[in-house]
């Protein structure tokens, strides 16, 4: 059966795949261990790898690009979802469809030639005036770092977030709705108390699923976190992650151990982006299932 | 009216208008990209940009002509490759498989789209660039097109499966065979389906620029047939875009114009061909 193969191949590719990252790092497994992930030391010229710095800065810059594009995205969605007529949501919902197929080297550009000058001049400074005692947000403002990575990682993730949590809070059954709005609930209550606990599920799905975007994410990333392994609390530090890196060192890799730690580097973000959106699947079923099993009694 | 429901309504009234806040600003940065490539873009898109190809540096004028044709080539290679296994993996999903087999190619398929596209790069290398020691326009079709099979199969059968049963009882009652349904009752009926599948999967990969990095590496020149280190647009573009020259950064930002015209284009030709015809299929 010829589609056989062709679907089988697929299953193949995707075993073919872990087993080139596994088989690819196998020198720098066996050389460092757990302390590929505990040292920050990464030397091409002595041959020492460790992966903290990189971990860190992919870690940091998810979580602040989460911190700001979560509270965005939900809102939108919620417009998109309760309040605005369907004719206005389809159309905004267009829009962020085509947002979402913006290419990450496109938002690299931007973050280079608009965040990053902005950052340096404006913002950086002026959260330095506001809130310069807490160690966040200490240091010179260099435009590129930690914060701007987050930003501009902030402003790809939304239209995910947008989309699916969207399409979450749209199938909750409208008995849930109207029930709350007769109990006396304001339009807000029944919103924020009723439809979101309802869909709470789907929505952290969309979450985790933004999340495993954004720590995979390397263009935009690469263009702008400054690229200098670094762990520092400070947010405007420059700072580097694991996509960064590879993409920076993978052609120019000085030895074997070096090629095979950047892959290793490739396993861990494989491994991280696999538990998320298994994740965040299990997430959206489970609500999609609580609504149709309520919606069609 | 109490003052507590006065309250009420008020927070009501506030959050329902920050949320609207939300969603203006999220759609509003689509607007603020395109606006900020056309205007620092459009100036230097010309002829040239089409026809010639890059010059040193501190000469002015060249073009990108070169990565347009790499990108061309890449995403043929791409197309031919991932097209045919996402689509006949999508009609062994949706017309032969039984339930295990079906959640076993999905789970992969969704598991293959989920990759960061830096470590398929990293998968196109050990597999096709390594081994012959050669990046190569082939590697680059090749990462872009492992890309594309979980996109065109995922939805393809989301739509084989929108297609009434009805039509394989109609047509298996009138003594077709299987092949024969497939082919000219259930495919045929998909077909607007299918097409928008493969054109956003197309357009998704068309800026793909992380695979691209170390499979088809860069060229400043023309690579002539298919084994030669290829330019693109999206590297090309990365790669200008960190250079420290004002000329190379407005070329740049042309190619970053025309780049994201195109995939914008493909997106709305997509949805405008699904939207006239049959219904759409909520994934």
């Amino acid at each position: 059966m010829i589609t056989f193969l062709f679907a089988a191949s697929v299953v193949l590719v995707t075993v073919l795949l872990v087993f080139e990252l596994w088989q690819g790092s196998v020198l720098s497994r066996h050389k460092f261990g757990f302390n590929f992930f505990r040292t920050s030391v990464w030397d091409p010229i002595f041959e020492q790898f460790g992966a903290l710095p990189f971990i860190y800065g992919t870690l940091v810059t998810a979580a602040v690009s989460l911190l700001i594009a979560v509270p965005l995205g939900i809102g939108a969605a919620i417009f998109l979802a309760e309040l605005a007529p369907a004719r206005v949501s389809d159309t905004l919902e267009f829009f962020i469809d085509l947002l979402a197929a913006v290419p990450s080297v496109i938002y690299g550009v931007l973050g280079i030639f608009i965040v990053v000058p902005l950052m340096r001049q404006y913002i950086q400074p002026a959260l330095k005036h506001s809130f310069g005692f807490l160690p966040l947000f200490q240091g010179p403002a260099y435009g590129v770092g930690f914060l701007t990575a987050g930003i501009v990682l902030a402003i790809m993730v939304i239209p995910y977030i947008i989309s699916v949590s969207r399409e979450v809070l749209l199938s909750v059954p409208r008995d849930q709705r109207e029930a709350a709005l007769s109990l006396g609930a304001t339009h807000w209550e029944s919103t924020w108390k009723v439809v979101v606990p309802f869909a709470r599920a789907g929505i952290f799905g969309s979450i985790f699923l933004a999340l495993a975007r954004a720590l995979g994410e390397t263009m935009a990333v690469t263009m702008v976190i400054g690229n200098n392994p670094t762990i520092s609390a400070s947010l405007f530090s420059p700072g580097y992650s694991i996509a960064a890196v590879i993409a920076n060192e993978f052609t120019e890799a000085t030895g074997e151990l070096h090629t095979q730690s950047l892959i290793e580097l490739g396993l861990v973000l494989f491994i991280l982006t696999f538990i998320l959106n298994g994740f965040a699947r299990l997430l959206m079923v489970a609500t999609s299932q609580r609504g149709s099993r309520l919606g069609h009694p | 009216m109490s003052p507590r429901l006065r309250w009420r309504k008020l927070v009501s009234g506030f959050m329902l208008t920050l949320t609207g806040v939300c969603a203006l600003v999220a759609v509003s940065v689509l607007f603020l990209i395109l606006g900020y490539l056309v205007y620092h873009g459009g100036t230097s898109i010309s002829w040239n940009f089409f026809t010639k190809l890059p010059v040193p540096v501190g000469e002015t004028g060249g073009g990108m002509a070169n990565a347009i044709l790499g990108s061309a080539k890449m995403l043929l290679l791409a197309s031919l490759f991932g097209v045919p296994f996402g689509f006949f993996g999508a009609i062994y999903l949706a017309e032969f498989s039984g339930a295990t087999t079906a959640f076993v190619v999905r789970y992969a398929a969704d598991l293959l789209n989920g990759v960061p596209s830096i470590v398929i790069g990293i998968f196109a290398y050990s597999l096709v660039v390594h081994p012959f020691r050669q990046y190569s326009t082939l590697a680059g079709g090749f990462a872009l097109g492992l890309m594309m099979i979980p996109i065109t199969l995922r939805s393809t059968e989301e739509f084989l499966r929108s297609v009434p049963n009805d039509f394989r009882e109609g047509a298996m009652a009138l003594g077709a065979s299987k092949w024969k349904t497939i082919a000219t009752v259930i495919v045929p009926a998909a077909y607007r389906g299918i097409l928008t599948a493969v054109l956003l999967a197309f357009a998704r990969v068309a800026g793909e620029t992380a695979p691209l990095l170390f499979t088809a590496l860069g060229n400043q020149f023309w690579s002539s047939g298919w084994t030669q280190p290829t330019a693109s647009l999206p590297v090309m573009i990365y790669t200008y875009a960190l250079a420290p020259y004002d000329d190379w950064h407005r070329q740049a930002w042309a190619a970053g114009l025309v780049l994201l015209g195109l995939i914008l284009v493909i997106n709305i030709v997509a949805r405008a061909i699904l939207s006239r015809g049959m219904a759409v299929p909520r994934s």
